[in-house]
Protein backbone atom coordinates (compact mmCIF):
# COMPACT_ATOMS: atom_id res chain seq x y z
CA UNK A 1 0.00 0.00 0.00
CA UNK A 2 2.56 2.47 1.16
CA UNK A 3 4.95 1.91 -1.73
CA UNK A 4 2.12 2.29 -4.21
CA UNK A 5 1.12 5.63 -2.78
CA UNK A 6 4.71 6.86 -2.88
CA UNK A 7 5.03 5.76 -6.50
CA UNK A 8 1.80 7.44 -7.47
CA UNK A 9 2.89 10.62 -5.77
CA UNK A 10 6.17 10.52 -7.64
CA UNK A 11 4.28 9.88 -10.84
CA UNK A 12 1.98 12.84 -10.35
CA UNK A 13 5.00 14.96 -9.54
CA UNK A 14 6.62 13.92 -12.80
CA UNK A 15 3.44 14.54 -14.76
CA UNK A 16 3.19 18.02 -13.28
CA UNK A 17 6.83 18.69 -14.09
CA UNK A 18 6.40 17.60 -17.69
CA UNK A 19 3.29 19.75 -18.06
CA UNK A 20 5.13 22.76 -16.71
CA UNK A 21 8.09 22.31 -19.01
CA UNK A 22 5.80 21.82 -22.01
CA UNK A 23 3.92 25.01 -21.17
CA UNK A 24 7.18 26.91 -20.88
CA UNK A 25 8.43 25.45 -24.16
CA UNK A 26 5.20 26.42 -25.88
CA UNK A 27 6.14 30.03 -25.27
CA UNK A 28 9.56 29.64 -26.84
CA UNK A 29 8.78 27.37 -29.76
CA UNK A 30 6.61 29.73 -31.87
CA UNK A 31 9.30 32.40 -31.61
CA UNK A 32 11.95 29.97 -32.81
CA UNK A 33 9.72 28.67 -35.61
CA UNK A 34 8.80 32.15 -36.80
CA UNK A 35 12.41 33.24 -36.87
CA UNK A 36 13.55 30.02 -38.58
CA UNK A 37 10.76 30.17 -41.15
CA UNK A 38 11.53 33.78 -42.01
CA UNK A 39 15.29 33.29 -42.15
CA UNK A 40 15.07 30.12 -44.26
CA UNK A 41 12.46 31.46 -46.67
CA UNK A 42 13.71 35.02 -46.88
CA UNK A 43 17.45 34.67 -46.42
CA UNK A 44 18.03 34.03 -50.11
CA UNK A 45 16.38 37.34 -51.03
CA UNK A 46 18.76 39.39 -48.95
CA UNK A 47 21.50 40.97 -50.99
CA UNK A 48 23.28 44.29 -51.08
CA UNK A 49 21.01 45.38 -53.94
CA UNK A 50 17.86 44.32 -52.05
CA UNK A 51 18.85 46.53 -49.13
CA UNK A 52 20.11 49.55 -51.08
CA UNK A 53 18.00 49.84 -54.24
CA UNK A 54 14.56 51.27 -54.78
CA UNK A 55 11.88 48.79 -55.86
CA UNK A 56 11.00 48.33 -59.52
CA UNK A 57 8.37 46.33 -61.43
CA UNK A 58 5.83 46.78 -58.60
CA UNK A 59 8.25 45.37 -56.06
CA UNK A 60 9.10 42.24 -58.03
CA UNK A 61 12.57 43.52 -58.73
CA UNK A 62 14.95 46.02 -57.18
CA UNK A 63 15.17 46.49 -53.44
CA UNK A 64 13.40 47.95 -50.45
CA UNK A 65 15.75 50.74 -49.43
CA UNK A 66 13.06 53.47 -49.30
CA UNK A 67 10.87 51.26 -47.11
CA UNK A 68 13.71 50.65 -44.65
CA UNK A 69 14.52 54.35 -44.42
CA UNK A 70 10.82 55.22 -44.23
CA UNK A 71 10.35 52.87 -41.31
CA UNK A 72 13.32 54.40 -39.50
CA UNK A 73 11.95 57.90 -40.07
CA UNK A 74 8.58 56.75 -38.82
CA UNK A 75 10.03 55.23 -35.64
CA UNK A 76 12.05 58.37 -35.03
CA UNK A 77 9.13 60.72 -35.66
CA UNK A 78 6.86 58.69 -33.42
CA UNK A 79 9.25 58.61 -30.51
CA UNK A 80 10.26 62.26 -30.80
CA UNK A 81 6.61 63.11 -30.20
CA UNK A 82 5.49 60.29 -27.89
CA UNK A 83 8.49 60.15 -25.54
CA UNK A 84 8.56 63.73 -24.19
CA UNK A 85 4.79 63.80 -23.79
CA UNK A 86 4.85 60.36 -22.16
CA UNK A 87 7.64 61.22 -19.73
CA UNK A 88 6.15 64.58 -18.78
CA UNK A 89 2.72 63.05 -18.29
CA UNK A 90 4.29 60.24 -16.26
CA UNK A 91 6.06 62.79 -14.05
CA UNK A 92 2.87 64.76 -13.58
CA UNK A 93 0.84 61.68 -12.69
CA UNK A 94 3.35 60.32 -10.19
CA UNK A 95 4.82 63.45 -8.64
CA UNK A 96 2.19 66.15 -8.83
CA UNK A 97 -1.29 64.81 -9.49
CA UNK A 98 -3.56 64.55 -6.49
CA UNK A 99 -6.10 61.81 -6.07
CA UNK A 100 -8.97 63.65 -7.72
CA UNK A 101 -11.40 63.35 -10.61
CA UNK A 102 -8.91 64.79 -13.13
CA UNK A 103 -6.32 62.15 -12.30
CA UNK A 104 -8.93 59.41 -12.51
CA UNK A 105 -10.11 60.77 -15.85
CA UNK A 106 -6.54 60.80 -17.20
CA UNK A 107 -5.93 57.25 -16.01
CA UNK A 108 -9.17 56.12 -17.60
CA UNK A 109 -8.14 57.81 -20.84
CA UNK A 110 -4.77 56.05 -20.83
CA UNK A 111 -6.36 52.64 -20.38
CA UNK A 112 -8.76 53.35 -23.22
CA UNK A 113 -6.02 54.77 -25.42
CA UNK A 114 -4.31 51.39 -25.22
CA UNK A 115 -7.51 49.58 -26.14
CA UNK A 116 -8.45 51.50 -29.28
CA UNK A 117 -8.00 49.35 -32.43
CA UNK A 118 -5.15 50.58 -34.58
CA UNK A 119 -7.24 51.21 -37.69
CA UNK A 120 -9.35 53.61 -35.62
CA UNK A 121 -6.17 55.57 -34.91
CA UNK A 122 -5.63 55.61 -38.65
CA UNK A 123 -9.04 57.11 -39.30
CA UNK A 124 -8.51 59.58 -36.46
CA UNK A 125 -5.18 60.61 -37.99
CA UNK A 126 -6.80 60.96 -41.39
CA UNK A 127 -9.52 63.21 -40.01
CA UNK A 128 -7.37 65.31 -37.73
CA UNK A 129 -3.79 65.49 -39.01
CA UNK A 130 -4.25 64.84 -42.74
CA UNK A 131 -7.45 66.82 -43.32
CA UNK A 132 -8.13 69.22 -40.45
CA UNK A 133 -4.49 70.26 -39.86
CA UNK A 134 -3.65 70.06 -43.59
CA UNK A 135 -0.52 68.00 -42.98
CA UNK A 136 -1.68 65.84 -45.90
CA UNK A 137 -0.73 62.23 -46.46
CA UNK A 138 2.73 62.54 -44.97
CA UNK A 139 5.42 61.29 -42.66
CA UNK A 140 4.35 63.97 -40.17
CA UNK A 141 0.72 62.82 -40.15
CA UNK A 142 1.77 59.20 -39.77
CA UNK A 143 4.23 60.00 -36.97
CA UNK A 144 1.60 61.99 -35.09
CA UNK A 145 -0.93 59.20 -35.54
CA UNK A 146 1.44 56.50 -34.34
CA UNK A 147 2.57 58.78 -31.50
CA UNK A 148 -1.02 59.01 -30.25
CA UNK A 149 -1.14 55.24 -30.28
CA UNK A 150 2.25 54.96 -28.56
CA UNK A 151 1.33 57.45 -25.83
CA UNK A 152 -0.48 54.88 -23.73
CA UNK A 153 2.69 52.82 -23.62
CA UNK A 154 5.20 55.63 -23.05
CA UNK A 155 3.06 57.14 -20.27
CA UNK A 156 2.49 53.81 -18.56
CA UNK A 157 6.11 52.66 -18.70
CA UNK A 158 7.41 56.10 -17.65
CA UNK A 159 5.02 56.19 -14.75
CA UNK A 160 5.98 52.71 -13.61
CA UNK A 161 9.69 53.48 -13.90
CA UNK A 162 9.24 56.68 -11.90
CA UNK A 163 7.16 55.02 -9.20
CA UNK A 164 9.83 52.33 -8.84
CA UNK A 165 12.40 54.89 -7.65
CA UNK A 166 12.61 54.27 -3.88
CA UNK A 167 11.00 56.85 -1.63
CA UNK A 168 14.26 57.00 0.38
CA UNK A 169 16.05 58.66 -2.54
CA UNK A 170 13.40 61.35 -2.89
CA UNK A 171 13.35 62.00 0.85
CA UNK A 172 17.14 62.11 0.98
CA UNK A 173 17.19 64.62 -1.84
CA UNK A 174 14.45 66.82 -0.39
CA UNK A 175 16.09 66.63 3.04
CA UNK A 176 19.25 68.35 1.78
CA UNK A 177 17.15 71.21 0.48
CA UNK A 178 16.68 70.18 -3.15
CA UNK A 179 13.48 71.48 -4.68
CA UNK A 180 10.84 69.12 -5.92
CA UNK A 181 11.83 69.72 -9.53
CA UNK A 182 15.55 69.27 -8.74
CA UNK A 183 14.69 66.00 -7.05
CA UNK A 184 12.84 64.86 -10.15
CA UNK A 185 15.48 66.14 -12.53
CA UNK A 186 18.60 64.92 -10.70
CA UNK A 187 17.40 61.91 -8.73
CA UNK A 188 14.14 60.45 -10.02
CA UNK A 189 14.67 60.80 -13.78
CA UNK A 190 18.23 59.42 -13.93
CA UNK A 191 17.09 56.49 -11.81
CA UNK A 192 14.07 55.74 -13.95
CA UNK A 193 15.79 56.33 -17.29
CA UNK A 194 16.47 52.64 -18.07
CA UNK A 195 12.79 51.84 -17.57
CA UNK A 196 11.74 54.82 -19.66
CA UNK A 197 14.10 53.83 -22.46
CA UNK A 198 12.75 50.29 -22.43
CA UNK A 199 9.21 51.61 -22.81
CA UNK A 200 10.29 53.97 -25.58
CA UNK A 201 11.94 51.18 -27.56
CA UNK A 202 8.93 48.91 -27.19
CA UNK A 203 6.80 51.77 -28.47
CA UNK A 204 9.20 52.25 -31.40
CA UNK A 205 9.19 48.57 -32.27
CA UNK A 206 5.45 48.60 -32.28
CA UNK A 207 5.37 51.71 -34.45
CA UNK A 208 7.74 49.98 -36.87
CA UNK A 209 5.34 47.08 -37.20
CA UNK A 210 2.06 49.00 -37.54
CA UNK A 211 0.37 48.70 -40.89
CA UNK A 212 -3.25 49.68 -40.53
CA UNK A 213 -2.88 53.27 -39.25
CA UNK A 214 -0.23 54.36 -41.74
CA UNK A 215 -2.24 52.89 -44.59
CA UNK A 216 -4.61 55.85 -44.47
CA UNK A 217 -2.36 58.68 -43.35
CA UNK A 218 0.66 58.67 -45.60
CA UNK A 219 2.32 55.39 -46.47
CA UNK A 220 2.78 54.95 -50.19
CA UNK A 221 3.41 51.90 -52.29
CA UNK A 222 6.41 52.35 -54.54
CA UNK A 223 8.07 55.68 -54.16
CA UNK A 224 11.29 55.86 -56.12
CA UNK A 225 12.78 58.50 -53.84
CA UNK A 226 13.15 59.07 -50.15
CA UNK A 227 10.97 61.58 -48.32
CA UNK A 228 12.67 64.98 -48.47
CA UNK A 229 10.61 66.60 -45.73
CA UNK A 230 8.18 65.54 -43.00
CA UNK A 231 5.38 66.56 -45.32
CA UNK A 232 6.32 63.98 -47.98
CA UNK A 233 4.79 60.57 -48.38
CA UNK A 234 6.96 57.61 -47.48
CA UNK A 235 7.34 53.86 -47.84
CA UNK A 236 7.34 51.60 -44.81
CA UNK A 237 8.28 47.95 -44.40
CA UNK A 238 5.04 46.52 -43.01
CA UNK A 239 2.90 48.33 -45.57
CA UNK A 240 5.25 47.26 -48.36
CA UNK A 241 5.01 43.69 -47.15
CA UNK A 242 1.23 43.89 -47.07
CA UNK A 243 1.01 45.29 -50.60
CA UNK A 244 3.45 42.94 -52.25
CA UNK A 245 1.85 39.97 -50.52
CA UNK A 246 -1.74 40.95 -51.24
CA UNK A 247 -1.68 42.96 -54.43
CA UNK A 248 1.27 41.90 -56.54
CA UNK A 249 0.60 38.58 -58.24
CA UNK A 250 3.57 36.49 -59.23
CA UNK A 251 5.97 38.05 -56.78
CA UNK A 252 8.71 35.62 -55.73
CA UNK A 253 8.00 34.06 -52.32
CA UNK A 254 11.54 34.83 -51.23
CA UNK A 255 11.04 38.57 -51.82
CA UNK A 256 8.07 38.62 -49.46
CA UNK A 257 9.91 36.70 -46.77
CA UNK A 258 12.92 38.90 -47.37
CA UNK A 259 10.88 42.01 -46.49
CA UNK A 260 9.60 40.25 -43.38
CA UNK A 261 13.16 39.33 -42.41
CA UNK A 262 14.38 42.91 -42.75
CA UNK A 263 11.43 44.17 -40.67
CA UNK A 264 12.20 41.60 -37.99
CA UNK A 265 15.88 42.53 -37.94
CA UNK A 266 15.04 46.24 -37.66
CA UNK A 267 12.75 45.63 -34.69
CA UNK A 268 15.06 43.16 -32.96
CA UNK A 269 18.15 45.31 -33.41
CA UNK A 270 16.34 48.20 -31.76
CA UNK A 271 15.47 45.98 -28.83
CA UNK A 272 19.08 44.86 -28.52
CA UNK A 273 20.24 48.47 -28.67
CA UNK A 274 17.88 49.39 -25.84
CA UNK A 275 19.06 46.48 -23.73
CA UNK A 276 22.65 47.57 -24.22
CA UNK A 277 21.83 51.17 -23.24
CA UNK A 278 19.98 49.94 -20.20
CA UNK A 279 22.78 47.65 -19.08
CA UNK A 280 25.34 50.41 -19.52
CA UNK A 281 23.23 52.81 -17.47
CA UNK A 282 22.87 50.25 -14.73
CA UNK A 283 26.56 49.43 -14.71
CA UNK A 284 27.54 53.07 -14.55
CA UNK A 285 25.30 53.61 -11.55
CA UNK A 286 26.04 50.57 -9.43
CA UNK A 287 29.65 49.69 -10.01
CA UNK A 288 32.41 51.95 -11.32
CA UNK B 1 24.27 86.83 20.22
CA UNK B 2 25.74 83.39 20.72
CA UNK B 3 27.66 83.02 23.87
CA UNK B 4 31.03 81.43 23.46
CA UNK B 5 30.86 77.76 24.25
CA UNK B 6 33.26 76.59 26.89
CA UNK B 7 33.95 72.87 27.38
CA UNK B 8 31.76 72.62 30.46
CA UNK B 9 28.83 74.01 28.50
CA UNK B 10 29.11 71.07 26.16
CA UNK B 11 28.77 68.32 28.72
CA UNK B 12 25.33 69.44 29.65
CA UNK B 13 25.96 70.96 33.05
CA UNK B 14 24.79 74.42 32.11
CA UNK B 15 22.16 73.54 29.58
CA UNK B 16 19.79 76.09 31.04
CA UNK B 17 22.05 78.90 29.88
CA UNK B 18 22.04 77.76 26.26
CA UNK B 19 20.05 79.60 23.67
CA UNK B 20 16.85 77.98 22.44
CA UNK B 21 17.16 76.92 18.83
CA UNK B 22 13.86 75.14 18.23
CA UNK B 23 10.66 75.92 20.08
CA UNK B 24 7.42 74.02 19.80
CA UNK B 25 4.29 75.60 21.26
CA UNK B 26 0.93 73.89 21.55
CA UNK B 27 1.45 71.76 18.47
CA UNK B 28 -1.20 69.38 17.16
CA UNK B 29 -0.43 67.24 14.13
CA UNK B 30 -3.16 65.58 12.11
CA UNK B 31 -3.08 63.08 9.26
CA UNK B 32 -6.57 63.57 7.88
CA UNK B 33 -8.92 62.82 10.76
CA UNK B 34 -6.25 61.03 12.77
CA UNK B 35 -4.47 63.10 15.39
CA UNK B 36 -0.83 61.99 15.61
CA UNK B 37 0.42 64.55 18.15
CA UNK B 38 -1.48 66.53 20.79
CA UNK B 39 -0.60 69.81 22.41
CA UNK B 40 3.15 69.48 22.48
CA UNK B 41 5.27 72.26 23.92
CA UNK B 42 9.03 72.16 24.43
CA UNK B 43 12.20 74.10 23.74
CA UNK B 44 15.31 72.54 22.25
CA UNK B 45 18.67 74.11 23.15
CA UNK B 46 21.34 74.81 20.56
CA UNK B 47 24.57 72.84 20.27
CA UNK B 48 23.23 69.95 22.29
CA UNK B 49 21.70 66.56 21.62
CA UNK B 50 18.03 66.21 22.41
CA UNK B 51 16.64 62.68 22.37
CA UNK B 52 13.02 61.85 21.65
CA UNK B 53 12.13 58.56 23.29
CA UNK B 54 8.93 56.60 23.64
CA UNK B 55 7.18 53.41 22.62
CA UNK B 56 6.57 52.48 18.96
CA UNK B 57 3.83 54.39 17.24
CA UNK B 58 3.75 57.29 19.70
CA UNK B 59 4.60 59.81 16.99
CA UNK B 60 8.34 60.28 17.59
CA UNK B 61 9.19 60.31 13.89
CA UNK B 62 6.22 62.52 13.08
CA UNK B 63 7.41 64.89 15.78
CA UNK B 64 10.93 64.97 14.33
CA UNK B 65 9.57 65.62 10.85
CA UNK B 66 7.83 68.74 12.09
CA UNK B 67 11.17 70.53 12.12
CA UNK B 68 12.03 70.16 8.42
CA UNK B 69 8.40 69.99 7.32
CA UNK B 70 8.87 66.48 5.94
CA UNK B 71 5.27 65.78 7.02
CA UNK B 72 4.23 68.15 4.23
CA UNK B 73 4.88 65.30 1.81
CA UNK B 74 2.02 63.30 3.28
CA UNK B 75 -1.37 64.20 1.87
CA UNK B 76 -3.79 65.31 4.54
CA UNK B 77 -1.08 66.28 7.04
CA UNK B 78 -1.96 69.42 9.01
CA UNK B 79 -0.14 71.25 11.77
CA UNK B 80 -1.65 73.51 14.43
CA UNK B 81 0.39 75.60 16.85
CA UNK B 82 3.83 77.11 16.43
CA UNK B 83 7.13 75.51 15.51
CA UNK B 84 9.95 78.05 15.67
CA UNK B 85 13.50 77.99 14.44
CA UNK B 86 15.44 80.86 16.00
CA UNK B 87 12.17 82.52 16.91
CA UNK B 88 10.64 82.35 13.43
CA UNK B 89 7.54 80.27 12.80
CA UNK B 90 8.56 77.73 10.15
CA UNK B 91 4.94 77.01 9.25
CA UNK B 92 4.35 80.63 8.31
CA UNK B 93 3.27 81.15 4.70
CA UNK B 94 6.35 83.25 3.96
CA UNK B 95 8.73 80.37 4.78
CA UNK B 96 10.67 78.80 1.91
CA UNK B 97 10.57 75.09 2.71
CA UNK B 98 13.61 74.42 0.55
CA UNK B 99 15.65 77.00 2.46
CA UNK B 100 14.36 75.52 5.73
CA UNK B 101 15.49 72.02 4.79
CA UNK B 102 18.90 73.40 3.96
CA UNK B 103 19.14 74.76 7.51
CA UNK B 104 17.54 71.69 9.11
CA UNK B 105 19.13 68.52 7.73
CA UNK B 106 17.85 65.01 8.25
CA UNK B 107 19.39 61.56 8.61
CA UNK B 108 17.02 58.65 8.13
CA UNK B 109 16.48 55.36 9.88
CA UNK B 110 17.69 53.21 7.04
CA UNK B 111 20.92 54.52 5.51
CA UNK B 112 19.81 55.93 2.16
CA UNK B 113 22.89 56.81 0.14
CA UNK B 114 22.03 57.72 -3.43
CA UNK B 115 23.08 55.19 -6.07
CA UNK B 116 25.92 57.50 -7.05
CA UNK B 117 29.61 57.67 -6.21
CA UNK B 118 30.73 58.57 -2.69
CA UNK B 119 31.81 61.97 -4.01
CA UNK B 120 28.54 62.67 -5.79
CA UNK B 121 26.54 61.70 -2.72
CA UNK B 122 28.20 64.40 -0.65
CA UNK B 123 28.27 66.90 -3.52
CA UNK B 124 24.57 66.36 -4.28
CA UNK B 125 23.30 69.02 -1.88
CA UNK B 126 25.87 71.72 -2.71
CA UNK B 127 25.29 71.13 -6.44
CA UNK B 128 21.55 71.65 -6.00
CA UNK B 129 22.35 74.92 -4.28
CA UNK B 130 24.36 76.11 -7.22
CA UNK B 131 27.92 75.10 -6.37
CA UNK B 132 29.47 73.67 -9.51
CA UNK B 133 33.14 74.59 -9.27
CA UNK B 134 35.03 71.30 -9.06
CA UNK B 135 37.70 72.55 -6.69
CA UNK B 136 35.14 74.09 -4.38
CA UNK B 137 33.11 70.87 -4.40
CA UNK B 138 36.22 68.83 -3.64
CA UNK B 139 36.88 71.01 -0.60
CA UNK B 140 33.30 70.66 0.62
CA UNK B 141 33.31 66.89 0.13
CA UNK B 142 36.62 66.48 1.92
CA UNK B 143 35.60 68.70 4.81
CA UNK B 144 32.21 67.02 5.21
CA UNK B 145 33.66 63.51 5.10
CA UNK B 146 36.26 64.53 7.69
CA UNK B 147 33.54 65.94 9.94
CA UNK B 148 31.60 62.71 9.54
CA UNK B 149 34.71 60.70 10.52
CA UNK B 150 34.60 58.87 7.24
CA UNK B 151 37.39 60.50 5.23
CA UNK B 152 40.16 58.06 6.12
CA UNK B 153 38.01 55.10 5.16
CA UNK B 154 36.82 56.40 1.80
CA UNK B 155 39.48 58.83 0.59
CA UNK B 156 40.73 56.26 -1.94
CA UNK B 157 37.29 55.30 -3.19
CA UNK B 158 35.54 58.61 -3.73
CA UNK B 159 34.58 57.60 -7.25
CA UNK B 160 33.23 54.21 -6.23
CA UNK B 161 29.57 53.52 -5.67
CA UNK B 162 28.30 54.51 -2.26
CA UNK B 163 26.20 51.36 -2.24
CA UNK B 164 29.40 49.31 -1.85
CA UNK B 165 30.11 50.82 1.59
CA UNK B 166 29.17 49.03 4.81
CA UNK B 167 25.96 49.99 6.61
CA UNK B 168 27.79 52.08 9.19
CA UNK B 169 29.83 53.83 6.53
CA UNK B 170 26.69 54.49 4.52
CA UNK B 171 25.05 56.15 7.51
CA UNK B 172 28.10 58.33 8.14
CA UNK B 173 28.05 59.17 4.43
CA UNK B 174 24.43 60.28 4.82
CA UNK B 175 25.55 62.47 7.73
CA UNK B 176 28.33 63.89 5.56
CA UNK B 177 25.77 64.56 2.84
CA UNK B 178 23.74 66.60 5.31
CA UNK B 179 26.82 68.41 6.67
CA UNK B 180 27.80 69.42 3.13
CA UNK B 181 24.92 71.90 2.94
CA UNK B 182 26.00 73.44 6.25
CA UNK B 183 22.81 73.07 8.26
CA UNK B 184 22.31 74.45 11.76
CA UNK B 185 20.14 71.61 12.99
CA UNK B 186 20.48 67.89 12.23
CA UNK B 187 17.49 65.62 12.74
CA UNK B 188 18.23 61.94 13.16
CA UNK B 189 15.46 59.39 12.91
CA UNK B 190 16.74 56.25 14.67
CA UNK B 191 20.04 56.55 12.82
CA UNK B 192 21.55 53.42 14.37
CA UNK B 193 18.65 51.00 14.32
CA UNK B 194 19.99 49.24 11.23
CA UNK B 195 23.60 49.16 12.46
CA UNK B 196 25.75 46.81 14.51
CA UNK B 197 27.07 47.91 17.95
CA UNK B 198 30.49 48.98 16.70
CA UNK B 199 29.04 51.12 13.92
CA UNK B 200 26.52 52.50 16.43
CA UNK B 201 29.28 53.64 18.79
CA UNK B 202 31.06 55.35 15.90
CA UNK B 203 27.91 57.29 15.03
CA UNK B 204 27.43 58.22 18.68
CA UNK B 205 31.02 59.52 18.93
CA UNK B 206 30.42 61.45 15.78
CA UNK B 207 27.24 62.98 17.18
CA UNK B 208 29.07 64.13 20.30
CA UNK B 209 31.77 65.77 18.22
CA UNK B 210 29.15 67.51 16.09
CA UNK B 211 27.43 69.18 19.04
CA UNK B 212 30.18 71.76 19.03
CA UNK B 213 28.57 73.39 16.02
CA UNK B 214 25.23 71.70 15.47
CA UNK B 215 21.95 71.25 17.25
CA UNK B 216 20.98 67.59 17.07
CA UNK B 217 17.56 66.07 17.64
CA UNK B 218 17.52 62.29 17.63
CA UNK B 219 14.67 59.83 17.77
CA UNK B 220 15.74 56.57 19.34
CA UNK B 221 14.27 53.32 20.52
CA UNK B 222 17.38 52.54 22.43
CA UNK B 223 17.25 53.77 26.05
CA UNK B 224 20.98 53.21 26.59
CA UNK B 225 21.72 55.26 23.52
CA UNK B 226 19.54 58.12 24.74
CA UNK B 227 21.24 57.95 28.14
CA UNK B 228 24.72 57.82 26.56
CA UNK B 229 24.54 60.59 24.04
CA UNK B 230 21.80 63.05 24.82
CA UNK B 231 21.79 66.21 26.91
CA UNK B 232 18.03 66.59 26.93
CA UNK B 233 15.38 63.91 26.66
CA UNK B 234 11.70 64.09 25.81
CA UNK B 235 9.43 61.16 26.59
CA UNK B 236 6.44 60.77 24.27
CA UNK B 237 3.58 58.36 24.73
CA UNK B 238 0.33 57.76 22.98
CA UNK B 239 -3.00 58.29 24.63
CA UNK B 240 -6.03 56.10 24.16
CA UNK B 241 -6.95 57.67 20.82
CA UNK B 242 -3.36 56.94 19.68
CA UNK B 243 -2.36 60.60 19.65
CA UNK B 244 1.17 61.20 20.93
CA UNK B 245 1.61 63.47 23.93
CA UNK B 246 4.69 64.78 25.68
CA UNK B 247 4.84 63.14 29.11
CA UNK B 248 8.08 64.54 30.38
CA UNK B 249 10.95 66.67 29.14
CA UNK B 250 14.14 67.68 30.84
CA UNK B 251 17.88 67.10 31.14
CA UNK B 252 18.64 63.48 30.31
CA UNK B 253 20.17 62.83 33.71
CA UNK B 254 16.95 63.89 35.41
CA UNK B 255 14.75 61.85 33.11
CA UNK B 256 16.79 58.72 33.69
CA UNK B 257 17.63 59.03 37.36
CA UNK B 258 14.82 61.07 38.78
CA UNK B 259 11.73 60.94 36.52
CA UNK B 260 8.84 63.01 37.78
CA UNK B 261 6.13 61.09 35.99
CA UNK B 262 5.27 57.52 36.92
CA UNK B 263 4.83 56.60 33.23
CA UNK B 264 8.35 57.78 32.38
CA UNK B 265 9.76 55.73 35.20
CA UNK B 266 7.84 52.64 34.08
CA UNK B 267 9.07 53.07 30.53
CA UNK B 268 12.74 53.65 31.21
CA UNK B 269 12.90 50.84 33.71
CA UNK B 270 11.48 48.58 31.03
CA UNK B 271 8.09 47.88 32.54
CA UNK B 272 6.38 48.52 29.22
CA UNK B 273 7.14 49.63 25.71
Amino acid sequence: MRTVSVTSRQLSQQVAFVLLIISAAVVVLPVIFIILQIVISGGSAISWEFLTLAPSQAGKAGGIFPAIIGTFYLMLGTIIIALPVGVLAGIYLTEYAGNNWLTRLINLAIVNLAGVPSIVYGLFGLGVFVLAFHFGMSLLSASLTLACQALAMTITTSREAIIAVPREYREGSLAVGATRWQTIRHMVLPQSLPGIITGAVLAMSRAAGETAPILVVGAAFLLPRLPQSPLDQFMALPYHLYTVAAHVPGIPQSTMWGVALVLLVVVLSFNVLATVIRLCARQRRYSS
Amino acid sequence: MNMKLSPDLLNGTTLASKKTRLAVTGVNLFYGDFQALRNITLEIPECAITAIIGPSGCGKSSFLRLFNRMNDLITGARVEGRVELDGIDIYDKSIDVVELRKRVGMVFQKPNPFPLSVFENVAYGPRRHGRHNRGELEDIVKKSLRQAALWDEVKDKLEQSALALSGGQQQRLCIARVLAVEPEVILMDEPCSALDPVATLKIEDLMRSLTENYTIVIVTHNMQQAARVSDMAAFLMMEEDRAGVLVEYGPTSDIFTNPKDKRTEDYITGRFG
